[in-house]
């Protein structure tokens, strides 16, 4: 039934995706065609999530997995059910006191189950249409998992039709780059200097308009 | 169902179809070697955008309204997502897409009026008062500006060849009244409009020496333009009988208008692209580049077409 309700509700989305925004994917032959893999994206919206989920054929819908933070996306019952059900998140505990465990156990779990996992590493959408420091999360994820590939995705665009703190979506064409697979380079230091640079490599790959 | 002479000259259209992309297939056999990627693009894109418009043409007038509707909304998406834009006029520029179905609602209820001065006058009018609410006064005139220039071209252009479906036509040839007469004049104008712009392009391939205006667009020739405004005339004069009430001298002066028209509407864009440092509008027509780069010159033709046609005919 929920599985249902959520193949029901990505169609909708890729209708509203299709026609009120519209994509430009460049490469989108570099997208995984199977898990395990790790997709990483820049965070700018609430649409972020729904957009990656839509770069992928429908067939994939039940290995896709966004990882989300539990103190915001399990807030409410309402918000959890929808998170866990429709979404199907991997929700992590981001507060250091309540950690026991591995906080991305349930992470590795997936990747070894075949899962595609999307990853936001700036933590936070914050200021529309600007990147911030990336978080070193996916770092230890990459080296407890260095055969899986990680695909960077740059998204432009998404921050505009939909900001933070806005619920007035505006239509915008949304750019997407889809970057080449790293491979795990032997230290998490050496990981987070080249995904910061295929980051800065796509997100420089065309001129944006302004927008201030 | 009767064969009127529009389905007659929507069959030619799919006739000109077929034979041009045999002419692409052969050229693709003849020099393997040789790059026809983006031409067997375009011709792909060709069978798309014939394919939707005459199932447009043929199912309902409120369905042709419907997808002239659509091509406004991509048109002006692709401008808005082009421009600059400050992030205070995001509500402004959600009430500026709002104009385009009410716009367009004006075209279906047939009320001339409105729709003559709805964007011109009320939405010229109103975006700058929503935009002062944000009281962001820094960039204020450039953004008013070219968000109602965009609403011009995109929305209030484009809706004219939609008006002319609901256009009540009379006079010598009128297929009693106006459906049949509104369409007929609608696919003269679309059809030539687009064939301008390919024998314009084909004219310049073939015979291209003097250009016209190199600093806007560095491909566009006199001999290309006026071999192609000559080709656009012909064709005017031949097909008017079948689908328009124009007697041989109208039919070439629309021609002759639709080519000059379309000429400008396509420099006009080029012009904005080079403004902004972009070389296509967007990447929605494989081939062709964005919507924006296939309705250019339609965005020229239409007004003017529609007001000869409703100065002379009504």
């Amino acid at each position: 039934m929920t599985r249902a309700l959520q193949l029901l509700f990505f169609v909708f989305v890729r209708v509203v995706v299709t026609f009120v925004l519209g994509l430009n994917v460049r490469r989108r032959e570099l997208l995984p065609e199977d898990g395990p893999a790790i997709l990483v994206a820049n965070h700018n919206s609430h649409l972020d999530t729904l957009v990656m989920m839509s770069l992928l054929p429908l067939s994939k819908l039940s290995s896709l997995r966004p990882v989300a933070a539990a103190d915001y996306f399990l807030k409410t019952r309402a918000m959890a059910w929808f998170s866990l059900n429709i979404l199907r998140i991997i929700a992590i505990d981001r507060s250091r006191a309540t950690r026991r465990e591995d906080p991305l156990a349930a992470c590795h779990e997936a990747l070894n189950k075949g899962e595609i996992l999307i990853l936001f590493p700036e933590g936070s959408r914050g200021a529309p249409e600007e990147m911030t420091a990336l978080k070193k999360g996916i770092a230890h994820l990459a080296e407890k998992n260095p055969q899986v590939p990680v695909i960077p995705v740059f998204t432009h665009g998404l921050g505009k039709s939909l900001p933070k703190g806005s619920f007035l979506l505006v239509p915008f064409f949304c750019d997407i780059f889809v970057g080449e697979p790293i491979a795990w380079p032997g230290s998490r230091d050496a990981f987070m200097t080249t995904l910061g640079a295929r980051f800065a490599a796509l997100s420089t790959e065309k001129d944006f308009a302004p927008w201030e | 169902m009767t064969l009127l002479p529009i389905h007659i000259a929507i069959a030619g259209i799919w006739g000109i179809l077929i034979l041009a992309s045999l002419i692409v297939f052969t050229l693709t056999r003849l020099q393997p070697t040789a790059d026809h990627s983006e031409l067997v693009q375009r011709t792909t894109s060709w069978w798309a955008m014939i394919a939707v418009f005459t199932a447009a043409f043929l199912l309902s007038r409120t369905f042709s309204i419907v997808i002239f509707a659509l091509v406004s909304f991509l048109a002006f998406k692709e401008y808005l997502s082009m421009i600059p834009t400050r992030r205070a006029d995001r509500r402004v520029l959600f009430f500026a897409y709002l104009a385009i179905p009410v716009q367009y609602y004006w075209v279906s209820s047939e009320w001339y009026g409105m729709f003559a001065v709805f964007i011109p006058v009320y939405m010229f009018l109103f975006l700058p008062f929503v935009m002062l609410l944000s009281q962001q006064t820094e960039g204020f005139l450039k953004a008013v500006g070219t968000l109602n220039w965009g609403l011009m071209l995109c929305v209030f252009s484009i809706s004219h060849a939609a008006f002319l479906l609901v256009l009540p036509v009379d006079g010598p040839g009128s297929v009693g009244g106006t459906a049949a007469s509104g369409a007929g004049l609608l696919l003269f104008l679309v059809f030539l409009t687009q064939f301008n712009d390919v024998a314009q392009y084909t004219w310049g391939k073939l015979f291209g020496r003097h250009k016209i205006v190199p600093q806007v667009s560095p491909k566009k020739t006199w001999e290309g333009f006026l071999g192609g405004m000559l080709t656009t005339t012909v064709l005017a004069v031949l097909v008017a009988p079948l689908v328009t009430p124009f007697d041989a001298l109208h039919a070439g002066i629309a021609g002759a208008m639709i080519a000059g028209a379309g000429f400008i509407g396509d420099v006009t864009v080029s012009a904005v692209k080079r403004d902004l440092g972009v070389k296509d509008t967007g990447a929605l027509i494989p081939g062709h580049g964005g919507i924006m780069d296939r309705i250019d010159s339609l965005t020229f033709t239409a007004p003017l077409f529609f007001h000869f046609t409703r100065y002379l005919y009504t």
